[in-house]
């Protein structure tokens, strides 16, 4: 067996990156798909479905992300469903991504004022047309910035997915560790890799912050 | 599909030692974790350009690395540098370097949001900084961030679940153990999702109440 070198290590930690990037869009696309599916609900729904919906809420946000894991992964194959651990991880991280953002963008509907509402239901606007002519040109750009910020707190999550199994970033991390010997280098890389990510996109959600701040006021 | 939760149950002895560790572990991180983030706070509002570069650079590296790293770095990264830690004591390490860096960031919007002219008036009395910071600038901020503080604190309840990961005897631990046991996995899990559940609702009750009467008056 031959002696890992730096760029060994590295490398074989980029290449289980692309699975932290990918579980990463997959879980932030899917779970604004189901949130702004909840977010409409919300807005039309009676109060039963609307008490549902906080409750859904209520439990991704108060329960830990890796229980959630653990329960997609057992949960899921108790339906005699075979399930990798990278569906299990989807599917959770996707739930978890839906729960928080249909949270966002709620409190982003809720800041525009209810005269505009009013404002275009007394033009006859319908519903759908109220949201897209109306709310949501106005919420989108309250929206942005907690949003992108959300993005990190994803991709964060994404590293839970390494303790069901599933190989991307730490994961890959724990077992170069474990070949290699070397766990401090190793793990040294691997947050370092996170920060890569991570930090550009907090930049981004702050200057977005910046900004709302500045025209929105 | 059947469910056997009291094959699960049986085992309460291991889910309450489990609980208690989950407690204990965040009591110790948040009481520290909230020093840690008043002294960097204290040091971005008034220390010298370097010290303030390293708590950003602190702040900023925790906030953008994920937990499970931070705590995988710490309990087998820093052994090979020579710092031998127990699992618990790497744990609260992880917990308060997170906190601490959280809070930093969220008190700093707090005291940035103090009006000046009560910080001219406490000047005014020939108070010193830090007696400034301490009683004028830091009670007010407190009460400003309370609500996102006590959100932070729950969020690290929640995230000391990891520390099983580097077998820290808490609540999913004891889980884990369990569905080990009896492969009663599902159960296991769900009966420990719903005690964190709980714990986060009573928790924030409890920080709600606590704040006011401890941290800074009505």
């Amino acid at each position: 067996m031959g002696a890992f070198t730096l760029w060994d290590i590295v490398r074989n930690l980029l290449l289980a990156g692309r699975w932290t990037v990918a579980l990463s869009l997959i879980a932030f696309i899917g779970g604004g798909v189901v949130g702004a599916l909840l977010l409409v609900l919300r807005l039309r729904a009676g109060p039963m479905l609307t008490r549902l919906i906080g409750a859904y809420v209520q439990l991704f946000q108060g329960t830990p992300l890796l229980m959630q894991l653990f329960l997609a992964y057992f949960g899921i194959a108790l339906l005699g469903v075979e399930v990798s651990e990278w569906t299990a991880a989807a599917i959770a991280l996707t739930l978890y991504t839906s729960a928080y953002l249909t949270e966002i963008w709620r409190g982003c509907v809720a800041a525009i004022p209810k005269g505009q509402w009013e404002a275009s239901s007394s033009l006859a606007m319908s519903f759908g047309e109220q949201l897209r002519h109306v709310i949501l040109p106005q919420a989108l750009r309250l929206a942005t910035a907690p949003t992108v910020g959300f993005l990190v707190q994803v991709v964060k999550g994404t590293a839970l997915a390494s303790v069901i199994g599933f190989v991307e970033l730490t994961k890959a991390g724990s077992m170069m560790a474990n070949v290699t010997f070397r766990p401090f280098v190793v793990f040294g890389c691997v947050a370092l890799m996170y920060f890569l990510l991570c930090y550009p996109i907090s930049l981004f959600a702050r200057r977005l912050e910046r900004r709302t701040h500045v025209h929105g006021r | 599909m059947e469910f056997d939760f009291g094959a699960v149950l049986v085992d309460w002895r291991l889910l309450l030692k489990g609980l208690v560790w989950t407690l204990g572990l965040t009591a110790v991180a948040t009481v520290i974790g909230l020093v840690v983030g008043v002294g960097c706070a204290w040091i971005r509002a008034h220390g010298s350009k370097p010290a303030r570069v390293v708590v950003g650079a602190y702040v900023e590296l925790i906030r953008n690395t994920p937990f499970i790293v931070q705590l995988f770095f710490i309990f087998f990264g820093l052994p090979a540098a020579g710092v031998m830690l127990t699992p618990e004591i790497a744990a609260v390490i992880a917990m308060v370097l997170n906190l601490g860096a959280y809070s930093t960031e969220i008190l700093r919007a707090g005291i940035e949001a103090t009006p000046r002219g009560q910080i001219e008036a406490a000047e005014s009395l020939a108070l010193s900084p830090l007696q400034v910071f301490l009683h004028v600038v830091l009670p007010p901020s407190f009460k400003r961030v309370w609500p996102a503080l006590v959100s932070q604190i729950i969020i690290v309840m929640l995230g000391s679940s990891v520390c099983g990961q580097i077998s820290v005897e808490e609540l999913s631990y004891a889980a884990n153990l369990i569905q080990s046991r009896n492969f009663r996995a599902f159960e296991a899990f769900i009966i420990a999702t719903a005690v964190y559940l709980l714990l986060a609702v009573l928790l924030r009750r409890l920080l709600n109440w606590a704040g006011p009467r401890f941290f800074f008056g009505r």
